[in-house]
């Protein structure tokens, strides 16, 4: 007789993944849980907090907020608490015409800066994908390589650069090109190169993901049958290239709403954007509940972005299977 | 004595009443969602076979193979081996061992540890492991590339770090999938007789998966011809070639032309059919038809004779017309079409270098062929 | 896509990295600025690096740093490898859509919104903040990152060396520390690097999340910068700059050269 050891893998059904079934339910609820659980406590509860915060008042206390929903007082505080919550801080900012305005400035500068890093990002993008084979691990190596380095040194860099004793008015006043110095610095401008700038990394490379997998010989088949270059480019492969355009726009998009470095930096005190207003609200007011309230509305504002943006990595992550 | 055929084969565990059955597939199911990919399937194997299971792509005989590894469970029904039920025991505690299509050669391991590697699953103390390795490598030959890694060796050489990986715990069975799949010719057919020497050597079961009829008719004691999840038929290379058991099998694997007609005559082990046209053939059949019943006669163009002239003494003899004549060196393919429209295919070896009264295409040709040269289909 | 460079393509390539390195390369130039000014060259000088190691602040914050870096890169590796097992391997849990959910959206999410939460929470549940919550909020931060990375390797991972290896005799989890583990080292690897970097980086959430005694070099380096500069600044990212260069450089040379054996190997196979 054979020596098998039979043993008690369990029931076997076709339904449960492989793994599940042979790893045994130990180990694989082990490997779900553990990151499950970190980030439901450090990232899902931490909005519930915010929302929470958002609807109690403002406090001279540590912390400076009145303490809602607190289990302090037990059951009856609690409960009494429910009484105190109030949307006052959304019907103010609402009302507020300084935060609205703050709201809508913000989505049009990263809209605009958005599809500004798109047309930078794409020429570069596609030159990348067209070089010699041998170069393009290079290129790679160097469009990453500024990634690496500080966002924070780079975003300063350019105040040096900008500013009105700045290096490039000194180049560009030395060619005779202007007479006066321009103000860029503390300029919504400003900020525009500081976000093409800081992201086009992130724009460069699912450009070039996308463009590097293209056949190139369906241009070549296109050319063959008659089409001029740009309308090969639009009609083949700038739709080819639509995933990694709307990965990278998200990819820009969605964080420059809430950018803060380079307002602070490049953008200067005339210049006003949502991410600046929470920061400022934050740690020079001392409001929180207030700064709660911009955040959730923040949030609210870039849940379709954001959920875009997972259903093109889901998409991306089957493609790739 | 007779047999189907050209070789004689002494092994046929199949035809012993007292041989005990190795592997069994009871009545396995296997369904993926809505999808059946087995199908109320049941398969014997015995020991020290060399079993192929045959089919094209996507017809389930890697399915089969590998619920037999343990990488999926039956739906339905159990497969035993030697006697054990192998339900819900896992792959890595089953006395059966795996070679991959793709070799799944471990690329930060050298060709040593690959080959080592079962064997430290299993506990087995150093200096023996290194005997086994040494032992496996001069097996397959590879004794200089021990130390090499996969992406350092070649495709032949690769598959049989492979072999030697799959071979080195002993196991009672050896799961082949698709093993020739990746080499080119040349290789594919000396591998072939390696394996089937090593085979011998070890004493193992080898159970091959493969779609390409050659390998399985060269190497295999018994093929299994698998379609969409079902067993067409199990026999021998010999008996699957002459006495296919149905149009699919027939069709499956070489040529063969098929002649429809009615029953004519029915006399003790002879029938005289009928064909659409009025030509007639009589053929060997032992199977019970009666006369007007619909009869299929399958022929395979080795066993069909092309003459310009007609044949004196031949029992069946149609004329024709040469449609297509191919030389392909040693032998030469004919198509001939027959005066009711058939088209016969018929091939000839070339056995000597100079052919007197050779054909050409649309000369008037004859086919003759025995009444044994072919089988009655009855599906 | 075939190789035919035309004169535009490389004008946008050139163009395009002159454009990503000249502040890099000025802010490398004037950290040997005799002058204080940033913008008006005085002369070489090294005198800036020489203050720079006096500068008892930036030290300690540069300590911080490097420490809060080591530590969650490495925690936020574990967990961000967890993570796309999970992702990859099971494919129907309770609660699969919100943890890709919870996985995907920190990368995009801007930073004021998951510093102000990770505060709260932290004050919620009375923890103080310091070198701890800071290390907390970068794990949190950076395993999202790792998970992506790991998550594209181990889906174009081969799963028939995994079967090879159960095949063999090895058990679930001996497969995945001695087969599955090796072979995809190099993307952990990756994500580690990764991981460093952006708490390396960061401002925003560190800012929101750190407390005193553990100031990080972003924040010291921000805070200096709002009340002015001196080239000392210029001379900390410089050495920043180059630590990484060279790091990214090397990985890059021993990545090429093990591509350019493995080439030869094979070359060296097919001919027996």
């Amino acid at each position: 007789m054979s020596n098998i050891a039979i043993t008690d893998a369990g029931p076997s059904t076709s339904a449960k993944p492989f793994l599940t079934r042979l790893a045994g339910g130990f180990v694989s609820r082990l490997v779900i849980i553990v990151p499950y659980l970190w980030l439901l406590f450090f990232f899902f509860i931490p909005f519930i907090i915010v929302f929470k915060i958002s609807l109690s008042q403002s406090a001279i206390a540590m912390p400076p907020y009145t303490p809602v929903l607190d289990f302090r007082d037990g059951i009856s505080g609690f409960f009494s608490g429910f009484r105190e919550l109030s949307f006052d801080n959304y019907v103010w900012l609402t009302q507020d015409a300084l935060y609205f305005k703050a709201y809508v400035t913000s989505v049009i500068i990263a809209a605009i800066s958005t599809v500004l890093t798109l047309l930078v990002g794409f020429p570069i993008a596609y030159g990348m994908a067209r070089a010699p084979a041998t170069i393009r691990p290079t290129l790679l190596m160097l469009v990453i390589l500024p990634f690496w380095t500080s966002f924070l040194i780079r975003v300063y860099a350019w105040i040096g650069i900008l500013k009105p004793e700045g290096l490039l008015n000194q180049l560009l006043l030395s060619l005779h090109i202007i007479n006066q110095p321009l103000i860029i610095l503390n300029t919504y401008t400003a900020i525009f190169i500081g976000i093409v700038y800081s992201y086009l990394p992130f724009m460069v490379l699912p450009l070039y993901s996308s463009l590097e997998k293209m056949d190139y010989s369906l241009i070549e088949a296109a050319k063959d049958l008659g089409c001029p270059p740009t309308a090969a480019f639009w009609k083949i492969t700038f739709p080819l290239s639509l995933p990694g355009v709307i990965a990278g726009c998200l990819l820009v998009f969605i964080p420059a709403v809430g950018e803060f470095v380079i307002p602070d930096l490049l953008g200067g005190s005339q210049t006003l954007m949502i991410g600046k207003t929470l920061w400022n609200e934050f740690f020079a007011n001392r409001d929180w509940p207030v700064s709660s309230a911009v955040a959730v509305i923040l949030l609210l504002l870039l849940i379709v972005p954001i959920m875009l943006f997972q259903q093109a990595q889901a998409r991306a992550q089957e493609q790739d299977k | 004595m007779k047999s189907l055929g050209s070789i004689r084969r002494d092994f046929a565990p199949w035809n012993d009443p007292n041989a005990k059955p190795y592997i069994q597939f009871e009545n396995v199911t296997k369904k993926f969602g809505d999808f059946t990919a087995v199908n109320n399937l049941s398969l014997t194997i015995f020991e020290r076979e060399f079993f192929a299971l045959l089919g094209a792509s996507g017809c389930g005989k890697s399915t089969l193979l590998r619920m037999l590894a343990g990488f999926e469970e039956p739906t339905a029904g159990r497969i035993l081996l030697d006697g054990q039920d192998l339900r819900g025991i896992p792959p890595y505690r089953r006395p059966v061992n795996m070679m991959f299509q793709s070799y799944a050669l471990f690329p930060h391991m050298s060709v040593e540890k690959n080959i080592a590697f079962g064997l430290k699953q299993e506990g087995m103390p150093a200096p023996d492991i290194e005997k086994r390795v040494a032992e496996m490598l001069k097996l397959v030959k590879l004794e200089q590339f021990a130390k090499r890694k996969p992406h350092q060796l070649s495709g032949g050489q690769r598959q049989r770090v492979a072999l030697a990986r799959s071979v080195a715990k002993r196991p009672k069975v050896l799961l082949l999938d698709e093993p020739l799949g990746a080499l080119d010719k040349k290789l594919r057919e000396e591998t072939q007789f390696e394996l089937m020497d090593l085979q011998q050597e070890l004493g193992l079961t080898f159970v091959v998966v493969t779609h390409d009829q050659e390998e399985a008719m060269t190497t295999a004691d018994r093929i299994a011809i698998v379609d969409r999840g079902e067993v067409m038929q199990v026999a021998t290379p010999a008996e699957v070639y002459e006495a296919p058991s149905s149009r699919f099998v027939a069709h499956f694997v070489g040529n063969v032309n098929m002649f429809e007609g009615k029953v004519a005559e029915r006399a003790a082990n002879t029938t005289r059919i009928t064909g659409a046209t009025g030509a007639q053939i009589v053929v060997e059949n032992s199977t019970d038809t009666k006369a007007g019943s619909d009869i299929v006669f399958a022929i395979r163009p080795e066993k069909i004779k092309v003459t310009s002239k007609k044949p004196a003494d031949a029992v069946n003899a149609l004329e024709g017309e040469v449609y297509d004549v191919a030389y392909l060196g040693d032998m030469t393919v004919y198509h001939i079409r027959l005066d009711d429209g058939q088209i016969i295919r018929a091939s000839a070896l070339n056995a000597a270098r100079v052919t007197e009264d050779p054909l050409t295409w649309n000369d008037r040709a004859w086919v003759s062929f025995r009444p044994d040269a072919g089988v009655v289909l009855t599906r | 896509m075939n190789a035919t460079w035309s004169r535009f393509n490389v004008t946008s390539v050139v163009l395009g990295f002159a454009f990503l390195y000249l502040p890099i390369v000025l802010l490398i130039v004037f950290s040997f600025n005799e002058s204080k000014l940033v913008t008006v060259w005085g002369g070489f000088s090294t005198k800036w690096y020489v203050s720079l190691f006096h500068n008892q602040g930036l030290m300690d914050a540069t300590w911080v740093t490097a420490r809060v870096g080591v530590i969650s890169a490495t925690v936020a590796t574990v967990l961000g490898t967890l993570a796309a097992l999970t992702l990859t391997r099971y494919t129907r849990f309770r609660g699969r859509i919100l943890f890709s959910g919870m996985v995907f959206a920190p990368l995009v999410m801007p930073e004021v919104i998951t510093g102000l939460s990770l505060l709260l929470l932290f004050v919620a549940i009375g923890l103080d903040r310091g070198f701890f919550t800071v290390t907390l909020a970068h794990i949190t931060l950076t395993m999202c990152f790792v998970a992506v990375v790991v998550q594209s390797r181990l889906v174009s991972f081969d799963r028939s060396l995994e079967e090879a290896a159960m095949d063999l005799g090895a058990t679930p989890v001996k497969t995945f520390f001695q087969i599955t583990l090796p072979v995809i080292a190099p993307a952990i690897v990756s994500g580690w690097m990764l991981a460093f970097t952006l708490s390396l980086d960061d401002l925003v959430i560190a800012s929101f999340t750190s407390g005193p005694g553990a100031t990080t070099l972003p924040m010291k380096i921000y805070s200096q910068v709002r009340l002015g500069v001196t080239p000392e600044i210029n001379a900390a990212c410089t050495i920043l700059i180059a630590v990484v260069a060279v790091g990214v450089v090397i990985a890059s040379i021993a990545n090429k050269r093990r591509e350019v054996q493995r080439q030869l190997d094979e070359q060296a196979a097919q001919r027996g």
